[in-house]
């Protein structure tokens, strides 16, 4: 489980995230949803600690991470697997590179041991004979599934997803958002998934949160956030322009 | 006025913190190559790329700083009707001074630069991030390598650069300009001690330990996007070759 107290973050005079709490519920899969460029990778950076808060609290499955070591740290990343919005695969290396990369350097697999596990990621996520091509030669939708192929690999308890399908057509969005969804229910990881995407996002998540001007101003079930009566929230599920959230 | 002074604060301390950071990051990039040094491999690739590819530049450029050495010692020696020392005036100018400071800009140019344009773009494209939440340590893969690899690479591009540079001198003071081929080479073993080379080996080692140490540095805290890379890129360069010149002074008046 994670949980975020009264946490602030701001980069030069703009407060991103402003005294914002949430508690993420273990197993489930919960969105992050609001409107682009209010902090939801922020938020998420948050939760494994590539970002520190400049105040407040950030509790992942009872242990505050905002005041640990390297090392410690470490320790707690071991449980996370994290999907980056562009992927974040290594650029030098092949997609069986990528993939096999945690394995090299966390186990003591044999090489045939790392290729089994690698080929049978690549395709679980629906991915074969891409071996030996490299990351610049993938397109949006391949990368992802790479990325979340690697995420995967170690088993995490854990995983975060920064914006899965943002880029991608409508098919290949509702893939890898089955894709989660199946993997989920396989192994049972709690997910926290940002997200633009809706309603698709309402289909495969157990808990929806709204992030507005630094604060979760609601969170609750699909069926709920559809229901509420939160102005912000009706019109960013809506998408109308008329309402609180203003454009520049 | 005021504005003067705060202006002048903010730059100090922005100075100050700066030098601070980078003084963080050379000692941690040691302690991460101390703890775990990595597969040697890594670093094979990087002497590889930091040595071995710039072989070409490095004997282009000491050929033609060994000829021009040789014309100009020539005009000068023969003014005092010394044209038998060309053979020391040169190799105790490239063995000194010319080869560790020659190759260690060539090599900024050609390898730091691309040092500090792969971690940049690393580092944009959240591929460092990527590295952390996989609880792996980037220095590991990133910074010690190179920093390793620089260190092997510029005493051997340092000696190479020596050895054509002195061929470079031969060709155009023996073979062009006449002096004499036994003088040119026994002045040379004569005048040319021990401790001359010593203080090459001694420079290029600490000329690669700067240019991996502001090239890593540089890239690991690119700024956002290709222009942050980009203007990493031109700090990087500008900022170690400037280090290397201020170094060698200094280096050479306490080896002297």
């Amino acid at each position: 489980m994670i949980k975020l107290v009264e946490v602030e973050k701001s980069f030069g005079s703009q407060v991103v995230l402003d005294r914002l709490s949430v508690e993420i519920p273990p197993g489930k899969i919960t969105a992050v949803i609001g409107p682009s460029g209010e902090g939801k990778s922020v938020l998420l950076k948050h939760m494994i600690g590539l970002l520190q808060p400049d105040a407040g609290k950030v509790y992942v499955e009872g242990e505050d991470i905002t005041v640990m070591r390297r090392r410690e740290l470490n320790r707690v990343r071991e449980r996370f697997g994290m999907l980056f919005q562009n992927a974040a695969l290594f650029d030098s290396m092949s997609v069986f590179e990528n993939v096999a990369f945690p394995l090299e350097e966390k186990t003591r697999l044999s090489s045939y041991e790392i290729r089994d596990k690698v080929h049978e990621a690549l395709e679980h996520v629906g991915l074969r004979g891409v071996d030996d091509k490299f990351p610049d030669e993938l397109s949006g939708g391949m990368k992802k599934r790479v990325g979340l192929a690697r995420a995967l690999l170690l088993n995490p308890r854990i995983i975060l997803f920064d914006e899965p399908t943002t880029g991608l057509d409508p098919i290949i969005c509702r893939a890898i958002h089955q894709l989660i969804k199946d993997t989920h229910s396989r192994f049972g990881f709690t997910a926290v998934i940002v997200s633009h995407e809706i309603p698709e996002i309402f289909d495969i998540s157990d808990y929806v949160a709204m992030l507005y001007r630094g604060r979760i101003i609601e969170m609750g079930t699909p069926e709920e956030i559809q229901r509420s009566e939160h102005p912000v929230v009706k019109q960013f599920i809506s998408g109308s322009l008329e309402g609180p959230i203003h454009f520049v | 006025m005021r504005d003067a002074i705060e202006k002048l604060g903010a730059v100090t301390l922005f100075v100050v913190r700066e030098m601070g950071r980078m003084l963080i990051f050379i000692l941690y990039s040691l302690y991460i190559i101390v703890r775990d040094p990595g597969k040697p491999i890594h670093i094979f690739k990087q002497v590889h790329f930091i040595g071995a590819k710039s072989l070409f530049v490095i004997f282009l450029t000491a050929a033609f700083t060994g000829m021009v050495l040789g014309l100009q010692g020539y005009y000068t020696l023969a003014k005092f009707g010394s044209e038998g020392l060309l053979g020391s005036a040169v190799a105790l100018s490239l063995i000194r001074e010319l080869g560790p400071v020659l190759s260690a800009l060539m090599v900024t140019g050609r390898a730091g630069s691309a040092i500090t344009a792969e971690i940049g773009i690393k580092k944009i494209t959240e591929q460092i991030d990527a590295l952390k939440t996989m609880a792996l340590e980037p220095f590991k893969y990133l910074v010690s390598p190179k920093v390793l690899g620089a260190l092997v690479a510029l005493p051997l591009l340092c000696a190479i650069f020596d050895v054509v540079g002195i061929y470079g001198g031969y060709l155009v003071g023996v073979k062009l300009l006449g002096v004499n081929k036994g003088a040119y080479f026994y002045q040379m073993e004569k005048s040319v001690e021990w401790k001359d080379v010593w203080s090459g080996i001694v420079k290029s080692v600490s000329f690669g330990a700067i240019i991996s140490w502001v090239c890593c540095y540089k890239g690991y805290y690119a700024g956002h996007g290709a222009e942050g890379v980009s203007r990493a890129t031109t700090e990087a360069v500008v900022m170690a070759s400037v280090l290397v010149l201020v170094w060698d002074y200094f280096l050479t008046s306490v080896m002297l």
